[in-house]
């Protein structure tokens, strides 16, 4: 087989397990917060408990009227779903799921998924500013002041794996991660503070809540995505949820040690789920339990508290590192 | 670079796939505009004016710090690589740049630069 095919072959299943785990991601997003909630979720498609709701929610909007304002840009109005989806989706090229198992296992690995996660701003800003419409433009900004506020402890609290792994592959990290019972949330003090700031910085990143005032529904309705609908919607909707279980694959990979786990090796993929969407719930679980921070409180939190811890902490790490290593003093 | 001939091809996937998908719906869906569904949302009112006016930018200065430490953080990952074959005087020389550009973070935030306005 030409290399050429295979890598199509690999990239196609790849891109249908990353979309078929973001249509029942929401599935479980919504059981989840219905049950933090005593309700129920959805329960009638697909009885029992909406087996078929996702499947059901993508053909409704395959089906709705594409409505394109009047008064906005057409071409960034209509390519802004397309350039967020694409970013957003590229992450998963540089996730291994089980050793050998990828789209491409880069030696740049980290570098790689927070250059792409950080281009999805691109395709946020051509969305809001091509509406021409208050709300989204609004959004918009506040997106750009979100994403220069969260992106620095971002990369300082996921460069830490990294130092203490000394590569930037990802297969590399997990490895290294046997010497430390399997996870580097277990390297004392360093490890847990860097995870709670990663996950902080995920929370940010994601655009969630305590950190979603871009979308404030009680003062911007939807914000960026307001004038979308149908498919265009949909193909927001997706980017948005693949780029938030990526950060997931990510914090299992740097923090909880990937496919590492007992039993044999086909259990490698099954334990790095399994990480994953606990990172994942721990998320949710913040979503569905605190309320939205303001404006100038995101900015004070991450400018004056997350940036100099982060990078404290990453140089206290470096420090460790650098006293242990061979050309130590 | 023949590391990278898989993550041109799993682009090509996802452009496809939002490609495909949209042509699919544009199949599908029905199309009725008329001029009000055409008007731009504004909670139901008629809307005033442009969006695309000038406005503050509340974080503007903000904005140029931020330049500055996304400098650093290009430094910090080969730095992150040669940590360990380096050692210690590797340690130092990041951290005589991280102290300036903490100073500069410092100067900063006596300035008031970090608050919202």
């Amino acid at each position: 087989m030409s290399p050429l095919v295979y890598h199509a072959l690999v990239g196609f299943v790849v891109l249908n397990a990353v979309i078929g785990m973001v249509t029942y991601v929401t599935l479980l997003e919504r059981k989840f917060a219905a049950r933090m909630q005593s309700r129920i979720g959805p329960y009638y498609v697909g009885w029992p408990h909406g087996w078929l709701q996702p499947i059901a929610d993508a053909l409704k909007l395959m089906m709705k009227e594409d409505i394109v304002p009047r008064a906005a840009d057409r071409w960034v109005y209509n390519l802004a779903p397309l350039a967020f989806l694409v970013p957003c989706i590229l992450v998963f090229a540089t996730i291994p799921f089980a050793p050998g198992l990828g789209v491409a296992d880069l030696n740049i690995g980290v570098l790689f998924f927070l250059a792409v996660s950080a281009l999805e701003i691109v395709g946020l800003f051509m969305g809001g500013w091509g509406s021409n419409n208050k709300y989204a433009l609004l959004s918009a900004m506040r997106a750009v002041n979100q994403i220069i506020s969260y992106d620095l402890p971002f990369i300082f609290a996921a460069l830490v794996p990294v130092v203490l792994a000394g590569s930037l592959q990802l297969s590399v990290i997990v490895e290294a991660q046997r010497a430390m019972y399997g996870a580097f949330v277990f390297y004392p003090v360093l490890g847990q503070l860097a995870f709670v700031a990663f996950l902080v910085a995920t929370l940010a990143a994601e655009n969630r809540v305590p950190f979603d005032i871009l979308e404030a529904e009680s003062e911007l309705v939807a914000g960026f995505r307001v004038e979308y609908s149908g498919m265009k919607f949909a193909l927001i909707q997706l980017g948005e949820y693949a780029h938030m279980i990526a950060t997931s694959f990510l914090g299992a990979l740097l923090f909880l040690g990937g496919w590492l786990g007992p039993g044999p090796a086909w259990m490698g993929p099954v334990w790095f789920l399994l990480k994953a969407v606990v990172v994942f719930l721990v998320v949710t679980w913040v979503r569905w339990s605190f309320v939205r921070i303001r404006v100038d409180q995101i900015l004070a939190i991450s400018w004056k508290l997350l940036l100099p811890a982060t990078l404290v902490l990453l140089m206290a790490t470096a420090l460790v590192v650098a006293l242990r290593s061979t050309g130590g003093a | 670079m023949s590391g990278y001939l898989p993550v041109a091809i799993f682009t090509a996937l996802i452009v496809g796939f939002g490609v495909v998908s949209l042509a699919m719906a544009r199949v599908l869906r029905p199309s009725r505009p008329n001029d009000v569904k055409l008007s731009n949302y504004e909670c139901g009112a008629e809307p005033i004016g442009s969006a695309w006016i000038q406005f503050p930018v509340g974080f503007y200065l903000v904005a140029l710090v931020f330049i500055v430490f996304d400098a650093l953080a290009v430094f910090l990952f080969p730095w992150v690589l040669v940590l360990r074959t380096v050692g210690m005087p590797a340690f130092w020389v990041m951290a005589a740049f991280v102290g300036i550009i903490g100073l500069g973070w410092l100067y900063a935030y006596r300035e008031g630069v970090l608050e919202w306005k």
